[in-house]
């Protein structure tokens, strides 16, 4: 049973260090943090993710965990006491290992846009794949990051979330005990 | 402490408002709305500043406290010492000390760094309430970013006052986007917002709701192409430490209405002393009009 793995140590404080972490990763969008040091999730969880979902989920929160993480469902539930959904479009945070179809999920409205979902995307590294040159706020000058694991056309995919800006999803991407976020407002290009 | 969580917040209340914080950084500008707790102290005090920085705060972080540039005002005392004995934090007075620097429409002299956040205590957080008090309309001219009933009010300000009449909480725009209410600070504070190295977060207690600009964010103060925005300030040199860029506080002195002029940001005065610079001391001599 994946219950039997512990989540953090100290609730409070490392809680408040994650949250911290992926505050100034999606305020400073590509600059990468560590977050979940020293957690150990079932796999394969990795404990960057894991981190997210025991900060930020909770009972006001549904989560849905890609096909990939069906052994973690009952830990998160125990630990994070969240609702797990089965579909994507009623999702406030989704956990998956491969970039969902964007247009498929909750991106809020014009006047709520912040009921857009938060993609927790587990990816193998965090660098050493192909290179993206990122614009937006949060960064004085463009910057470029090169995060494995996302799709080849994903700086089309990202145009079409950014383009119905300020609906959105926010990306974070998770990688060991380490993570970097791409909120909605970030415009995304191939070099 | 005893019989606190950390920060006194309880861990699903920080929960919701890190959500809030997460989205309304991801929007620039963009209202977030919050289930505002009840705090120790009453709603306009800084209950929605307090809560933010109970949900941000951690056991390593610096708090600075501000009210209207002072370090040693009620408000700012009350609240450092809240969160010191809630949150065991260290404090401090001084800006380049702080990690996290709660503030009641100032914004500290001392140009901010990328690792500081500046957390803004706001009243009324919706830029055009006093053009449309209904909530269900202002919302829907976010969404359309309807904002032209703003610049006729700063067109009728000219029109009937030769200038923009507004002086403070002056109405910006987010990354080309949002109109925000940038809280009580002077218009003199607009410009340091635009392209800040710091995060910048606003808590409305009372009105329930969160937004943010982001570090390196677009903020332009609005104007017209014939009326630029100007950042005005009491044409004075500070009487303690004879700063002449900084923003004044007038005090009056006497019973006769003599006024003195001293630096609003104390922090920023006090280390100026410290480096040497003396002001005169002195009320000002006559009333500038």
């Amino acid at each position: 049973m994946s219950i039997d793995l512990p989540g953090f140590a100290d609730p409070v404080a490392d809680a408040q260090s994650a949250f911290r972490a992926v505050l100034d990763a999606l305020a400073r969008p590509g600059q990468i943090r560590a977050a979940g040091t020293g957690l150990t999730p079932p796999a394969p969880l990795n404990p960057a993710a894991a981190a997210m979902l025991l900060t930020l989920a909770d009972a006001d929160t549904t989560v849905y965990l890609g096909p990939a993480f069906a052994d973690a469902a009952d830990w998160v539930r125990f630990h994070c006491g969240t609702q797990v959904t089965d579909s994507p479009a009623d999702a406030t945070f989704i956990l998956a290992d491969a970039l969902p179809n964007l247009t498929a999920l909750p991106n809020g409205t014009d006047e709520e846009p912040q009921s857009g979902a938060t993609i927790l995307l587990q990816i193998p590294a965090l660098t050493g794949g192909p290179a993206r040159i990122i614009h937006g706020p949060g960064l004085a000058t463009p910057t470029t990051l090169s995060p494995q694991g996302l799709p080849p056309d994903f700086a089309a995919q990202w145009a079409t979330n950014h383009a119905q800006f300020p609906r959105g999803i926010d990306l974070i991407l998770c990688a060991g005990d380490h993570l970097l976020a791409l909120p909605r407002s970030l415009s995304i290009r191939e070099p | 402490m005893i019989g606190y969580n950390f920060a006194y917040l309880d861990e699903q209340t920080k929960r919701m408002i890190r959500r809030a914080l997460l989205k309304a950084v991801a929007i620039p500008g963009h209202q977030v709305p919050f289930g505002s707790r009840e705090m120790p102290l009453p709603y306009g005090w800084g209950t929605g500043g307090i809560q933010i920085t109970a949900a941000i705060l951690g056991q390593t972080d610096t708090l600075k406290v501000i009210d209207q540039g002072a370090d040693d005002t009620t408000n700012a005392v009350s609240i450092r010492r809240f969160f010191a004995k809630t949150a065991g934090v260290a404090t401090t007075t001084r800006t380049p000390e702080a990690t996290v620097i709660q503030t009641r429409h100032r914004i500290p002299e001392t140009k901010l760094r990328e690792d500081q956040i500046i957390v803004y205590q706001v009243p009324q957080p919706e830029p055009l309430s006093k053009l449309e008090p209904r909530r269900a309309e202002t919302k829907r001219m976010h969404a359309l970013a309807e904002y032209g009933p703003m610049h006729v009010k700063l067109y009728e300000d000219i029109t009937r006052f030769g200038q923009i009449s507004i002086s403070y909480d002056y109405p910006v725009m987010v990354n080309h986007r949002y109109l925000m209410a940038p809280s009580p600070i002077p218009a003199f504070d607009n410009p340091k917002m635009h392209m800040m190295p710091a995060l910048q977060l606003f808590g409305a207690g009372r009105e329930k709701r969160i937004y943010a600009v982001p570090p390196y964010t677009s903020v332009q103060s609005l104007d017209f192409e014939d009326h630029p925005f100007r950042a005005v300030r009491a044409p004075h040199t500070c009487a303690l430490c004879n700063a002449r860029d900084s923003y004044l506080d007038e005090v009056v002195v006497d019973d006769t209405g003599r006024r003195m002029f001293v630096c609003s940001d104390t922090d920023h005065c006090e280390t100026r002393r410290e480096a040497g610079h003396e002001g005169t001391g002195e009320p000002v001599a006559q009333a500038a009009e």
